[in-house]
Parts: C-alpha cells; sequence; structure tokens
C-alpha cells in the first residue's frame, strides 16, 4: 500500500505545481509548469501497468508473474516527444522575449495610436509583422 | 496488394520532408517542385485507397507484420479513406499556392508542410489510441514551425499561446490513454471496442473519466467552447497557406471524435455506450453561438473567418453529436465542405492582405476588384449556407438529420438564427470591404499572387461539385456513416490476423 501512496501523491504533487505554475503571468513559469506537467504524466504512466516489484517482463518458464514491458515503451515515447515540446517552447518563449522585450503571456490588444494601424480597420489583420 | 498501399500516404512525406530537409536544403525551386509533385502523388494514392475502400471493405496494414491487438496497426475504412482525399487535396492545392509568395520567407516551409501532411495523414489511418498520440505530435511540431513561418512579434505571442495550449493538451492524452490501458489493457482500438462492453462494474467509472478527458483533448483540437480560445489568433497571425492547410486540423479533431465515439464507446459499448453524446450537443450549440457572436463583431476578413470557423465546427460537432445515422452522415459532407470552404476562405484573405506584396511581378496577376468580390461572395454564401452551394445542402442535412433529437427545436433555432447573423457578418465586412474600403470604391486593379488566386479558384471549384455531385457524394456518406454504426465490422476485419502467432507462452 505504501508504495501506491508514496506514486499517487508524488504524482498529485507534480501535477498540482504544473497546474499552478501554468497559470502564471510570465513565460517562464508556464514552461516550468509544462515540465512538471509532463514529469507528472510520466509518472502516470508508469504505474498504468500496476505496480510490480522483481518480476520478469517477458517469457521465462521460473518466473511466479510478470510486469508489463508497455507502458515502459509508451513513457518512453512520451518522454522524447515532450522534450522535443519543451525545448521548442524555451526557444519559442525566448524569441519572443528578445523580440518584445516583454515575458508577458498576454497578447497585447493593439493600441489605436500607433502607427496607423487604426486608419484601415476593415484590412486583413494580423499581417502587420513581418 | 491494396494492403501494403495502406502505407503509402506516410512513406511519402515522411520520405519527402527527408530529402528537402537534407539534399535539397539550397534550391528552393528544387524544393517546390519534389513538394509539389510529392503532394500529386499523395493525392492520386488518397484517390485509389478511397476507391479501393469504397466497396465497404475494411483493410488492415500491420507494420512489422506483428498480429492485430500487439503490433502497430493502420486501417483503411471509409472515412480514412474520405478523409485522406481531403486532406491529399488541400495538401496539393495549398503547397501551390505558397509558391513564390510565402515558402521564401522563411526556411524549411515545404520540408513543415510534408511533415504536417505526414502527421494528418497518419493520425487518419492509425488503429491505435497510442499511436493517435503521436501523429498528434507529428502533426503538432510541423504545425508549430509552419505557424511561426515568416516570424514577427504577433506571430510569436500567438504561438506561445498555441504551443503552450497543446502541450496540456498532449498531457491530458496521455493521462487519459493511461487511465484506458490501466482499465482496458489494451490500446488498439478495435480490441479496445471488442473489451470495453466487458469492463467490470467497479471500474466503468475510471474508464468514463479516460474517456471524457480524450474528449477534452479532441475538444481542444476542434475548437469546441470553451476550449477554443487559440485558435483566431494562431490562425489569425500565421501566413494565410499555413491557415489554409490548418482548416483540416480541427477536421482532425472532429474525426477523432467521430472515431473514438463511434467504434470504442459507440452504442455497443455497454454500460459507457455514447459517452460523449449528452456532451457534445450542449458544447456544440454553444461553440455555434459564441463563435457567431464573436464573428459579428470582428473587425477584419482573417478575424472574422476564424471566428466563423468555430462557429462551423460547432454545427459539426451538434452533428456529431445527434449521433445517428443520419447526422453521421451529414456531418461527413458537412465537414468536408466546410473544410474546403475555410481554406478558400483562408487563401482569399491572404489575397486581400495589403502584405501579400512579396512576389515578384511575373508571379503576380492583375485583377478587378469585382472578381475578388465574387470570389469572396461564393465562399461566404457557401460558408454561411445560403442555397444553391454545398454548405446549405450540408446544414439542411445536418437540420433533417435533427429532426428525429429530443432538442431539435434548439438545434433548428440555433442553427437558423446564427445562419442568419453570420449573413450579416460577412455582408458587412464585405460592403466595408470592397464598396466602402480606405481606397474608395471598388473596381479598382488589384495585383495578386497569381498562384494562390489559381488555386483559391479551384476550391471554389471543388465547391461547385460538391454542390452538383451532392446525390453521389451523399450516397458515399451515408455508407460511410453506416460502417461507423456497424463497429463489428471493423474489429472482425482488424483483430483476424492474416498472421497467426506461433508458439506462444
Amino acid at each position: 500500500m505504501s508504495m501506491e501512496f508514496l506514486m499517487a501523491t508524488g504524482i498529485g504533487a507534480l501535477t498540482s505545481v504544473g497546474l499552478y505554475l501554468i497559470l502564471q503571468w510570465r513565460t517562464f513559469p508556464v514552461v516550468v509548469g509544462l515540465s512538471f506537467l509532463s514529469y507528472a504524466v510520466n509518472v502516470f504512466l508508469f504505474t498504468m501497468g500496476r505496480l510490480t516489484i522483481n518480476q520478469p517482463p517477458i517469457v521465462n518458464t521460473e518466473a511466479s508473474g510478470y510486469t508489463d514491458p508497455l507502458p515502459q515503451a509508451l513513457v518512453l515515447t512520451a518522454i522524447v516527444i515532450t522534450f522535443g515540446m519543451t525545448a521548442l517552447i524555451v526557444v519559442l518563449s525566448l524569441r519572443a522575449y528578445l523580440e518584445t522585450g516583454d515575458d508577458g503571456v498576454a497578447v497585447e490588444p493593439p493600441r489605436p495610436d500607433a502607427s496607423g494601424t487604426d486608419r484601415t480597420p476593415i484590412g486583413p489583420g494580423g499581417e502587420a509583422t513581418r | 496488394m491494396t494492403h501494403s498501399w495502406i502505407v503509402m500516404p506516410l512513406v511519402i512525406p515522411a520520405m519527402t520532408a527527408a530529402v528537402l530537409v537534407l539534399a535539397l536544403r539550397h534550391t528552393l525551386q528544387g524544393q517546390r517542385i519534389i513538394s509539389v509533385v510529392s503532394a500529386a502523388i499523395q493525392f492520386a494514392v488518397a484517390i485509389g485507397l478511397y476507391a479501393s475502400a469504397a466497396d465497404g471493405s475494411i483493410s488492415a496494414y500491420l507494420l512489422g507484420d506483428w498480429p492485430a491487438p500487439f503490433g502497430i496497426i493502420l486501417v483503411l475504412d471509409r472515412l480514412a479513406a474520405t478523409m485522406l482525399v481531403l486532406s491529399g487535396l488541400l495538401g496539393l492545392t495549398v503547397v501551390t499556392a505558397a509558391i513564390g509568395e510565402w515558402d521564401q520567407r522563411g526556411r524549411h516551409f515545404h520540408a513543415l508542410f510534408q511533415f504536417q501532411l505526414l502527421g494528418i495523414n497518419g493520425a487518419f489511418l492509425t488503429g491505435d489510441l497510442f499511436n493517435l498520440f503521436v501523429f498528434f505530435e507529428v502533426l503538432l511540431i510541423a504545425s508549430y514551425g509552419l505557424m511561426l513561418h515568416g516570424g514577427g512579434t504577433a506571430r510569436m505571442k500567438a504561438g506561445f499561446h498555441y504551443v503552450a495550449i497543446n502541450l496540456i493538451g498532449s498531457t491530458v492524452f496521455l493521462f487519459a490513454v493511461g487511465i484506458i490501458y490501466a482499465v482496458v489493457g489494451t490500446l488498439n482500438m478495435a480490441d479496445l471496442a471488442a473489451k470495453v462492453p466487458q469492463v467490470s462494474e467497479s471500474n466503468v467509472g475510471l474508464l468514463a473519466t479516460g474517456a471524457l478527458l480524450l474528449l477534452t483533448v479532441f475538444a481542444i483540437k476542434s475548437a469546441m467552447v470553451p476550449l477554443h480560445w487559440w485558435l483566431p489568433p494562431t490562425y489569425g497571425s500565421t501566413s494565410p497557406p499555413a491557415a489554409a492547410l490548418f482548416a483540416i486540423m480541427t477536421k482532425v479533431g472532429a474525426y477523432s471524435i467521430i472515431r473514438v465515439y463511434t467504434l470504442i464507446f459507440g452504442a455497443e459499448a455497454g454500460p459507457l455506450a455514447d459517452i460523449a453524446a449528452p456532451w457534445l450537443v450542449p458544447a456544440g450549440l454553444l461553440t455555434l453561438v459564441l463563435g457567431t457572436i464573436a464573428a459579428l463583431a470582428a473587425r477584419s476578413v482573417l478575424n472574422l473567418v476564424c471566428y466563423a470557423l468555430v462557429a462551423s465546427m460547432g454545427t459539426l460537432l451538434i452533428a456529431i453529436g445527434l449521433s445517428s445515422e443520419a447526422g453521421l452522415a451529414a456531418a461527413l459532407y458537412y465537414a468536408v465542405q466546410s473544410t474546403v470552404v475555410f481554406s478558400g476562405l483562408f487563401l482569399l484573405a491572404g489575397l486581400l492582405s495589403r502584405d501579400a506584396n512579396a512576389t515578384a511581378p511575373a508571379q503576380r496577376l492583375r485583377l478587378n476588384g469585382n472578381v475578388l468580390a465574387a470570389c469572396y461572395l461564393l465562399l461566404a454564401m457557401a460558408m454561411i449556407g445560403l442555397p444553391p452551394l454545398a454548405g446549405f445542402l450540408g446544414k439542411l442535412l445536418i437540420l433533417d438529420a435533427a429532426r428525429a433529437d429530443s432538442q431539435v427545436v434548439i438545434i433548428w433555432t440555433a442553427i437558423l438564427v446564427t445562419s442568419l447573423i453570420l449573413l450579416v457578418s460577412f455582408a458587412r465586412t464585405g460592403i466595408r470591404m470592397f464598396w466602402t474600403g480606405p481606397e474608395g470604391k471598388t473596381p479598382e486593379i488589384r495585383s495578386v499572387p497569381k498562384r494562390a488566386f489559381q488555386m483559391m479558384m479551384v476550391l471554389i471549384a471543388v465547391v461547385a461539385a460538391l454542390s452538383l455531385m451532392a446525390g453521389p457524394v451523399m450516397t458515399n456518406m451515408a455508407a460511410t456513416a453506416e460502417q461507423l454504426m456497424a463497429p463489428k465490422t471493423y474489429i472482425g476485419s482488424v483483430l483476424k490476423s492474416p498472421a497467426p502467432p506461433q508458439g506462444g507462452g
């Protein structure tokens, strides 16, 4: 029971930390929060094949039982994918910070007084930048 | 031999993208030729696969020839074939439209485009829940690149939201997959469909949690209110060709909803039968109404198209939520025509943009402003659902299918009233765009990128063809819906393994 309790509280703690951080204003906490969420889900995927100790994953004549090898394959795939995604979002938030000088998450509404954007309110929007 | 062709919609874009990145990095002209040829081949293969699935047979491709519930499989049925043809059509037209204009504003446009097609085709073909996740990630990571293509601060900011919401979506997807695997012990869709009805009483709640978490993920992908807010800034700030291709990404979400909630959690799923249906119709109604209100408030063509897309997803979700054969057939017809219409609308918004001035004069076309106005009129009519175009037929079919539903009054009112409001929004934006624009009266001569214009005309022709051929198309959609509502055939064809496991332990 104790191992199940440990895993469950661990996953719960990781998830709640991740959720809290995702709801922050700045991009850095959001990125860290996303990492925490992906750690939580990785541990969660491990437990989905049930927690068994000292059992072989493949057929063995002397085995008294088996552990499920599939979650490990799934976790590996998930780790690789989330690692790539995290790298991407880190680069993206760095670029956004360097280009705008602001690491806020919110998209600024266009200012009506800035460089005549108000002059053509019905032009197809969103293409003003190169 | 059909069996080995099933893997081609994945192999062709994957190989093309690799060649584009590795061998043709420095020659844009070479990239263009290979990319268009590859897209054309994919379209042709998709049509061939459609023809082979048209007799109602369901064929599976076993990767590495592992028997069905254990290995990775690709499954071709009518629905997958229909969606493949749609993505083949959009791939070919959109990549051609991007040539000479948007593909030179940043690097690797064509490689990203092919990876995106790989992800989309894979999501349609896969017969395994975890591989659906993997192909979602493939199409997403390519779409991040395409979305940011061309750079700019607006794209960076909107891109951060887009990536973040989809990362959260992926995490939720994994949680859902984990729960479903923990309860049922398999992730093969056919195997799941066979085992879900036998789940023990004590595990039903857990499995329902997994099923509904999965619905949340698909709701993000298909821009279902309240998970729609990422779509307008993303599609509104990306390049028009990318947005034109993204028009099919919302349908990937809708496709997944149809697939999972007819096959695995469909009418025959025992205690979990039709678990998504009570959520889909209200969420669809809300999406339709909020999308329409936002479209009414839109200040630009692009913004209007984005919110109209949200509204059309609402209509589609309502039709799926009817969970009847007629509703599903109507939903499929509506999904196909609205994908083509929105792809055309995004290309049109790009043509109307003042920013579309980067092409060489030789690749431009001088047009009377009235031509673009006429295209806008046609596409707007198809989107709103005015007769005689396909949008009207799609909505009519949905309304007809809703007659059997208990919520018929609400559904009819919502669809009809929002159509009127959308008409007002499109008419108002059209008037301000073409008649009272900042540059005076319309018959101005505009210079637009030639290929993008031609491809938009092709898409309009496809919409016209879908309207004219509505009878035969609808017969096929009805047959597709019939196949979807009888998951026994799917389960039977997938699980009968051609290579029986030897020995075994």
